[in-house]
């Protein structure tokens, strides 16, 4: 992982810690291999983020 | 006791008869130490005049983001920078979501597309979603598409759409400041469609835009003239890269007050807990809500952010001695 799923920017350049918080209550935006913009589905009982390189994600269940 | 809650006693609870926008305004100019007394009023508003039932809902986007309007609260404006792509969901999935729905209990179901209105490929979408759920899945559907045409409004009713979400968003002084692309007496007309067409009209707002006290009980006067059958009250959620990105989350003291304000506006109408909830009022705050005049809630998940465990709201409803409505009651 080396870009923040929620704001995009890399791990390493700064803190995340607020993103983190965030994201309990948002599905992620960024694929954190490349930072590419996903394309998200929230449904009512979960999520599924899919970038175009790197393939779809699900909600933990 | 304070006076407008003298008058309110008389009125609203005695009476059945909604606040005036002045004396809304007196409600919400009530210092902090006067909500506790507050909310018990509009929980025995609401306990007179709809019981202690709780309508629960789910709702889906069936259309995510590339909207052509510039809602300012809204992430899924084309206009703004924000991270929210443009999604469709499929039939399979929709109806997935409904099950999902149904299986909390739920007794509606609403379909919601990021429209100015729908177009052909949209109302066919909704057209053969509908009838999938209405194949597999016992439960109201509910629709929000946006602005309608009068044969739309007809065609949806005909397809079996219980509900038609269309909300004023905010007053009709404040609107201005919060979309451009189109306007209040645009969004006013397809809710009278709507009501005159035998859906049930869903129609509520957002408070935390930076309105004025008294735009909010506007607001709350302007949604009770419509008599709206549900009102989901929502708080703005500050979304990334929209022009109210970085306005403050709702002080939740404020909420509360709105909260019971809009129950003292239409004490018979159905009172929505809708988005940003979790982040302005979290775990206690909406337990207070609901005793504070709510008599409905949103569960799950919204349509591009999150919402608190759906099993943790159930068990507060449990806690709170509130039965869940079921379908029956409302077909």
């Amino acid at each position: 992982m080396m870009f923040c799923d929620h704001c995009g920017e890399r791990l390493d350049s700064g803190v995340h810690t607020e993103c983190e918080k965030r994201r309990t209550l948002e599905p992620p935006r960024y694929c954190p291999q490349c930072r590419r913009r996903m394309k998200v589905q929230v449904t009512p009982r979960g999520w599924t983020a899919t970038c175009s390189r790197h393939g779809e994600t699900d909600s933990p269940s | 006791m304070n006076d407008v809650l003298t008058t309110a006693r008389e009125q609203v609870l005695a009476r059945g008869d909604g606040l005036a926008e002045d004396q809304l305004f007196e409600v919400l100019s009530l210092p902090d130490e006067a909500i506790p007394e507050l909310l018990e009023l509009a929980h025995e508003v609401r306990m007179r005049w709809c019981g202690p039932e709780v309508e629960v809902e789910g709702i889906v986007s069936l259309k995510t983001g590339g909207c052509p309007e510039d809602c300012h609260f809204c992430s899924q404006s084309g206009q703004f920078e924000s991270p929210v792509r443009s999604v469709w969901l499929d039939i399979a999935e929709l109806v997935r979501a409904a099950k999902e729905t149904a299986a909390t209990g739920a007794s509606e179901f609403c379909i919601v597309a990021a429209v100015r209105g729908p177009d052909e490929r949209l109302m066919s979408q909704v057209r053969d979603g509908i009838a999938a759920i209405q194949a597999e899945v016992d439960i109201n559907v509910a629709c929000s598409l946006g602005m309608l045409t009068q044969p739309q409004v007809d065609d949806l009713q005909e397809i079996g759409v219980h509900r038609y979400n269309h909300n004023l968003e905010a007053a009709r002084s404040h609107f201005p400041s919060v979309v451009t692309t189109h306007t209040f007496e645009e969004r006013w007309e397809t809710c009278l469609m709507v009501r005159d067409s035998g859906m049930e009209l869903c129609c509520g707002g957002l408070v935390g835009m930076g309105e004025s006290l008294a735009q909010r009980a506007e607001l709350a006067a302007q949604l009770a003239e419509l008599t709206p059958h549900e009102v989901p009250l929502n708080f703005l959620n500050p979304r990334p890269g929209t022009p109210f990105g970085s306005l403050p989350v709702m002080e939740s003291e404020d909420a509360l007050r709105t909260i019971a304000a809009f129950r003292l506006a239409m004490p018979r109408t159905v009172l929505r807990y809708a988005g940003g909830r979790e982040i302005t009022l979290g775990d206690l705050g909406t337990r207070d809500g609901l005793l504070g005049g709510i008599n409905a809630v949103i569960v799950g998940n919204y349509l591009t952010t999150l919402g608190r465990d759906v099993e943790e709201d159930l068990e507060l409803l449990g806690e709170l001695r509130m039965p869940i409505k079921e379908l029956s009651k409302t077909l």
